[in-house]
């Protein structure tokens, strides 16, 4: 019987003699190594703020003072609540075209970024174009879209349109690439051309992850709408929020702003969140 | 599958694809939205990104400018996320099912990150603003406070998937609560964790410009200030600037991410 003998190189022992359990062990040191760089850094960055006009002791007990005004007391003074929401309703609608339209441009490119559907060439370009893309913050191509195409939902949709094709072309082409390559083989097999393989193969077994995907983007795409209603002027209820805040200074209807905007988010997440465990569910 | 089923199926496709096409009329028609001068709208500003967003000499003679922005701005979103990180380990070891010390606690805490993470940044920085003022804190405080929220869910699902058999096997030996917790719970859960941090923190990056344009700190005020007074030379160069810092850290997080996983 062959005797189990440990590798000699692989036990190392600490100085008092004790078997070192963490030694040698990469996951681990890349593991603290990264932990102790994010901390060193955190302590560093308080040493590049700058600190204008920051008054912490003042600032505290106001702010405190503030989230009482608007949590506590919300009231809609510059508008009613059919206008707040119409408002609400924008928002939501330029969430639902980006989300829209990003999933249909999103399916193409995905299916040819996915690396079992494509040539290498093309799912490599597709790849870096869309890091690219997704590394431009979404105000960003707005505001950039907004000169160029001139201020309107449509500077709006567009900007959020490529931060949503990017990000859905990412889930969409790792869900293409785990259907089961038996499919593909068995469709193949048969003659099936490419786009028969895609209907008939890979649409039907990733169908209901696309959706959830989809779904999800649509509820980042909905604070995405708020954002750039504030920042970039795209109207819907963000703007109402930023001119609440910025021009009329009004605590009160930012408190009842926040909670319209608050109570969407929450239907938006409990609805995703169903979604996605319906999904894994039917596994 | 028989017929009835395949009949189903395909019905509820034809609904779902009819439901898609009248939401998407009904947020036009809200949003006032044209698809035709959108698709219109696309040639030409393709053409006025190409001719008006090019980087200069004299653009190039702000880079110093833009680099220590851009440095401040980085800098507050690893700060925010690791700050938040640690909080949120605390509210996700409280709300977790595996390991919520009691009901309330555990309440409490998920109600505290929904809070957080559902009310857009945009909110909190506007929020913030009115009385920290116009500095780095406030947009650091704005993205910590979003980033609790949503890392606290991810923490959650971390933590419910990795430490369940764990858990019970240190609870029969009689192991006690924090042992369980710091033997099992976080180093169990540790490198997913790691693993969403460094997500976020490249997220906050892309937060933390737009944050800067409403709070007026960092990168985001710069871009601002040159895209207002139509200075789009350096316009271009801070975009730049902003995408080689995203894509920096989405490769190193990428290398960290194959050896901790």
């Amino acid at each position: 019987m062959q005797q189990i003998t440990q590798q000699p190189s692989v036990i190392r022992h600490t100085r008092a003699g004790k078997i070192n359990i963490r030694s040698g062990n990469r996951v681990s040191i890349v593991l603290r190594a990264t932990l102790w760089t994010l901390g060193a850094l955190t302590v560093l960055a308080f040493f590049f703020f700058d600190y204008t006009g920051f008054r912490p002791l003042q600032a505290i007990p106001e702010t405190l003072y503030n989230l009482k005004a608007m949590f506590l007391e919300p009231k809609l003074s510059h508008f009613g609540w059919g206008e707040a929401a119409m408002q609400v309703a924008i928002t939501l609608g330029l969430g639902a075209l980006a989300t829209v339209f990003g999933a249909v441009f999103a399916f193409f490119l995905a299916l040819g970024a996915a690396e079992n559907l494509s040539v290498p060439w093309l799912s490599k370009s597709i790849r870096v174009v869309v890091a690219f893309v997704r590394a431009v913050p979404t105000v960003l191509w707005v505001l950039i879209f907004a000169i160029a195409a001139g201020l309107g939902s449509e500077a709006a949709v567009l900007g959020m349109l490529f931060h949503s094709v990017a990000y859905l072309v990412k889930a969409f082409s790792e869900a293409f690439e785990e259907v089961d390559p038996k499919i593909l083989e068995a469709l193949r097999s048969t003659g099936a051309g490419w786009w028969q393989t895609v209907v008939h193969g890979v649409l039907p077994s990733t169908f209901t992850y696309l959706l959830s995907w989809t779904f999800l983007r649509f509820e980042i795409n909905f604070s995405v709408a708020v954002a750039m209603g504030a920042a970039a002027g795209a109207g819907g209820i963000g703007f109402e929020l930023f001119m609440a805040s910025g021009f009329y200074f009004d605590l009160r209807e930012v408190g009842m702003i926040t909670y319209m905007i608050l109570a969407v988010a929450i239907v938006l997440e409990v609805f995703s969140t169903r979604l996605k465990s319906r999904v894994y569910s039917a596994d | 599958m028989n017929e009835t089923v395949l009949k189903k199926r395909k019905f509820q496709m034809t609904m779902l694809f009819l439901g898609v096409i009248v939401l998407t009329y009904l947020s036009a028609w809200v949003t006032d939205y044209g698809f035709v001068s959108s698709l219109e709208a696309v040639p030409g500003a393709m053409l006025w990104m190409a001719s008006n967003l090019l980087v200069n000499g004299e653009a190039l003679g702000k880079l110093p400018d833009i680099m220590e922005k851009l440095l401040e701005t980085v800098f507050m979103s690893i700060a925010a996320t690791t700050i938040a990180a640690a909080l949120s380990l605390f509210l996700a070891i409280m709300g977790s099912k595996t390991t919520m010390v009691n009901r309330a606690f555990g309440a409490v805490s998920r109600f505290v990150a929904s809070l957080s993470r559902n009310i857009p940044v945009v909110a909190w920085s506007l929020i913030l603003l009115l009385s920290f003022g116009q500095n780095s804190v406030t947009g650091f405080l704005a993205l910590f406070v979003g980033t609790v929220g949503f890392l606290t869910r991810a923490f959650i699902e971390t933590i419910d998937e990795a430490a369940l058999g764990s858990v019970e096997a240190l609870r029969a030996t009689g192991a006690t609560y924090w042992q369980i917790v710091s033997k099992a719970v976080v180093p169990q859960g540790l490198p997913q964790m790691v693993s969403w941090v460094l997500f976020m923190i490249e997220t906050n990056i892309r937060s933390a410009t737009l944050v800067g344009i409403l709070t007026g700190t960092g990168i985001g005020y710069m871009f601002d200030m040159y895209y207002k007074t139509m200075n789009y030379e350096v316009v271009a160069l801070i975009t730049i600037t902003i995408v080689l810092a995203v894509i920096l850290i989405e490769l190193l997080s990428t290398r960290i991410r194959k050896v901790i996983l």
